[in-house]
Order: C-alpha cells, then sequence, then structure tokens
C-alpha cells in the first residue's frame, strides 16, 4: 500500500506575520505587509518598497551566537523550522534520525553576506574576505543548519527553481517520505533577497512594481492596474509525516498532501510560456497524482505575483485545464499581502492552502479591484470567503520555467 | 592592555558573553572555536592592532597569552 504523508507542524516568518497563527488571521483579515524599504537606503533606486520582515518580530527568537554565522535566509530557516516542530510535538529523543530529512528551497541564499564579502573585497582586498562567507551564502547551507540543529541525519538538500524553490522542496519531500527514505521531513524555503543588488537587478527586469508612492496597493495580482511583483522576505516550514507514524503517535494533522507535478516551458529565461503549457502540465499532473479529479479541486493558490504576464498566463492555464470548472473554483493570491517570497513563497503559500483545507476558509486577493479583461476566474478579491475545501492546490512558477504544483486534501481516515 | 583587548574580540566576534577567558585558554581547545572562527578572529586581531600575523606564527600559537605576547612584540619591538 503507498505510503501516506500528513502535515503535522507548521512554522513561519512573513512580513504579515510571524507563527502560522498570526499570518493566518493576517491573511484572513487582508493584513498588508508592504511598505517602504527599511534594509538599506533605496532612495536612489527605481523601487523603494518591499514586504520585509519586521526585525523586532524575530531577532529574539534566535541566539546571538547561533545567528551570527547564519544569513538572514538561513535565520528565517531555523526560527521557522524550530516553530514548526515545536508545534509538531515530535519528540526528537524518540524518533528514527537517518529517518528523518531536511528539503528546503531557497532562490538566492545569502546574497546580503555575498554584498557585504564583495564590498569588503573590493574596499580591503582578498585577504579581508571572511572564512565564513562561503559557509553562510550557499543556498543549501539553511538545511545544513536545520539539520545540526534537529538532529536530522536522512537525506537533505535544497532545491533551487528560483520562485518555484520551495514548492519543489516540498514535493521532494513528499516523494521522499512516500518512497520510504524518510519517516518525517522538515520541509519549506526560506529567502532574504531585499538587497542592493538584488532590487536593483530585479528593477532592471522591469519585474518589480514601481508604485513608490502607495505601497499597500502595489501587489495586485490580477488588477488591471497591475505593474509588476513586490519583493517580499522571510521563511515558512512544514512537517511532514507518514501517516502511520503520525497516528501511532496521536499527532494533530492539518491535512494531507496528496499529490506533486512539476514541468518545465523549455520557452524562456523569464517569459512563461504564452499558451501557459507548463504551468497547466504542473497541475495536471499533481492533480492525476492525487488520484483526483479536476472537479474535485475546490482551492487554488495562485502564483499570482501581480506581473503582467504571469497573471494573464497562469489565468489561461487554468482556464484551459479546468474548463467549465475553472469559474466554480476559488483562486487567490496572497502575495498581495505578503509580497513575493521568492524561495520561500512556495511553502508559505503551502501553509495557507492547508489552512483553507482544514478551516474552510479561503484567503483574499487584496487589492484587485477591477480583474483584468483576461482574468476572468473568482480571485476571492478584497474579503475572505467560506467555502468548502476538499482539495486545494498551490502552483508555483519560476524564472527558467520552472512549473511546480502541490496538491492538498482533507485527511480522512 | 593587549590580552583585554584580544578577550573583547573574542567576545564580540563569536558571542561568547560569559564564557571565562584567561590567558591559558586554548581557543579551539577551550573555547571550542572551529578553524574558520578561529582565521576570523585572527582577522580581527589584525585589523585592531594594524599588524599582518602569518600563517607560520598562527601554527605556534599554544594560548591567548600567547596571542598577546605576540602582538605586545609587534607593536613594541
Amino acid at each position: 500500500m503507498k505510503r501516506r504523508v500528513v502535515i503535522t507542524g507548521l512554522g513561519c516568518v512573513t512580513p504579515v506575520g510571524v507563527g502560522w497563527k498570526s499570518y493566518w488571521d493576517a491573511l484572513l483579515s487582508g493584513k498588508n505587509g508592504i511598505g517602504f524599504i527599511s534594509q538599506f537606503d533605496a532612495s536612489e533606486f527605481p523601487v523603494r518598497i518591499a514586504g520585509e520582515v519586521d526585525n523586532s518580530t524575530f531577532v529574539d527568537l534566535i541566539e546571538k551566537k547561533d545567528s551570527r554565522r547564519m544569513s538572514r535566509f538561513t535565520q528565517f530557516a531555523i526560527i521557522s523550522s524550530k516553530m514548526a516542530i515545536n508545534d509538531s510535538k515530535l519528540d526528537l529523543e524518540k524518533i528514527d534520525a537517518e529517518k528523518f530529512g531536511v528539503i528546503v528551497g531557497s532562490g538566492v541564499g545569502g546574497m546580503d553576506t555575498l554584498e557585504e564579502q564583495h564590498r569588503i573585497l573590493l574596499e580591503r582586498g582578498p585577504k579581508r574576505v571572511s572564512p565564513n562567507f562561503i559557509p553562510m551564502m550557499i543556498s543549501n547551507i539553511a538545511a545544513g543548519q536545520i539539520s545540526m540543529m534537529l538532529n536530522a541525519k536522512g537525506p537533505n538538500f535544497t532545491t533551487v527553481t528560483a520562485c518555484a524553490s520551495s514548492t519543489n522542496a516540498l514535493g521532494e519531500a513528499f516523494r521522499t517520505v512516500v518512497r520510504g527514505d524518510a519517516d518525517i521531513v522538515v520541509t519549506g524555503g526560506c529567502e532574504a533577497a531585499i538587497t542592493p543588488l538584488s532590487i536593483a537587478g530585479f528593477a532592471s527586469m522591469k519585474a518589480l512594481s514601481t508604485r513608490n508612492d502607495d505601497p499597500e496597493h502595489a501587489s495586485r495580482p490580477f488588477d488591471k492596474d497591475r505593474d509588476g511583483f513586490v519583493m517580499g522576505e522571510g521563511g515558512a516550514m512544514l512537517i511532514f509525516e507518514e501517516l502511520e507514524h503520525a497516528l501511532a503517535r496521536g499527532a494533530n494533522i492539518y491535512a494531507e498532501m496528496v499529490g506533486f507535478g512539476a514541468a518545465s516551458d523549455a520557452y524562456h529565461i523569464t517569459a512563461p510560456h504564452p499558451e501557459g503549457k507548463g504551468a497547466r502540465k504542473a497541475m495536471e499532473l499533481a492533480i492525476k497524482d492525487a488520484g483526483i479529479t479536476p472537479e474535485d479541486v475546490n482551492y487554488i493558490n495562485a502564483h499570482g505575483t501581480s506581473t503582467y504576464y504571469n497573471d494573464m498566463l497562469e489565468t489561461l492555464a487554468i482556464n484551459d485545464l479546468f474548463q467549465d470548472h475553472a469559474k466554480k473554483l476559488s483562486v487567490s493570491s496572497t502575495k498581495s499581502m505578503t509580497g513575493h517570497l521568492l524561495g520561500a513563497a512556495g511553502a508559505a503559500e503551502a501553509i495557507a492552502s492547508i489552512l483553507a483545507v482544514r478551516d474552510n476558509k479561503v484567503p483574499p486577493t487584496m487589492n484587485c479591484f477591477q480583474p483584468d479583461e483576461k482574468c476572468n476566474l473568482d480571485y476571492v478579491p478584497l474579503k475572505y470567503k467560506e467555502v468548502t475545501v476538499n482539495y486545494a492546490l498551490s502552483n508555483s512558477l519560476g524564472f527558467g520555467g520552472h512549473n511546480a504544483t502541490i496538491a492538498f486534501g482533507k485527511y480522512k481516515n | 592592555m593587549y590580552f583585554e583587548k584580544i578577550t573583547e574580540i573574542i567576545r564580540d566576534q563569536l558571542g561568547l558573553e560569559d564564557a571565562k577567558i584567561e590567558r591559558e585558554t586554548s581557543l579551539m581547545k577551550d573555547l571550542e572555536v572551529d578553524s574558520l572562527d578561529a582565521v576570523e578572529v585572527i582577522m580581527k586581531i589584525e585589523d585592531e592592532f594594524d599588524i599582518e600575523i602569518p600563517d607560520e606564527d598562527i601554527n605556534a600559537f599554544k594560548n591567548l597569552g600567547d596571542i598577546a605576547d605576540y602582538v605586545k612584540n609587534k607593536k613594541e619591538g
């Protein structure tokens, strides 16, 4: 019999809330997480807004002796993992460490550390570059640090697929537990890319919203006046556990992960496929993997970045796959509140999808005042909705043409 | 004074506010500092006192007292 995977712990650090309860309350109430950039002087930048995690909300959650050799993205990962493990009530002394994995996505790793050390290299020469630079910067160090904190000796790796990184991570974690390579996996994503170089780079791509005078309304997925995504940051971790393992210890089960699909556009470095083929295929595969039909799906947490092409083509892909059922779906983008957490987005949005399944509540798409004429779905504009959610999908579409979809369902015996 | 300053650098750099640090203390054996942090500490000491400490000299340090004496010798001849 196929091994089943349930979610037994959640933890997150986001621009709208720290800890899953505060995050979920924020999403349902339409809280705005976007403001002016404070982490560096952005006054000369074309983009001066982002969804930052307020330092006062998380610095006390990690000890200085632990954090000093961790880049910001790793700190987000460590705090989120600790929360998720506490939430799961797992007794780390009693579990099989070799069947305990860590699979975490990050798009760019320690960008802040890289920029700081590069500055030192240019100003003071190669001999002043920190010996801790490389192990702080590499994207996979977050997964490594989590394993050291938790003594997790099972499969441990990092997925890097830009904005789809942590959806790929959750997908691989799911497969790892189904295969039997692990009974428990800490999985999720982390990102801290609100840095001068990163903001400048994304701004040059014209990918970011320049609504600098009105940050609260800058991230407006599917709205006709959207003008790009808003950079966010944070971390989100989930505990994936094999069902029998969870039942044996009487764990609280939020939902079941039922399917994963991944497909590539093989088309362009940044532009999505003009017919949304890859996104459609990822959703189709996730549904097939779950053993359900498109009509069983009630909610899609969209990638919904608030860029012109993403929102239009993701909508096209949904219409193409779901046909008549598309109009009955609730489709929302929580990036309207958090901004785009890049490599952490998929994991943060998985938490939203799981809680939607658990609570039968769908978070809204804020700032979707007047949908684009090519965006014709129910985006749950401005206010959350109570609706039965038996199955939810969460989409992530990354630069490079990476499309990944994960599917969650209510846990039923 | 060299030893005090070095102690301060170590506490600050490694986040070891409460650790017992004496002239006989070994960075790697007593404070469990790994090689990466040891290099970082030496870099900070070089910066603080505006000196250069060649690798072959570093290998001869047994404890913090040795480092303080070395720095004193470099600065005062």
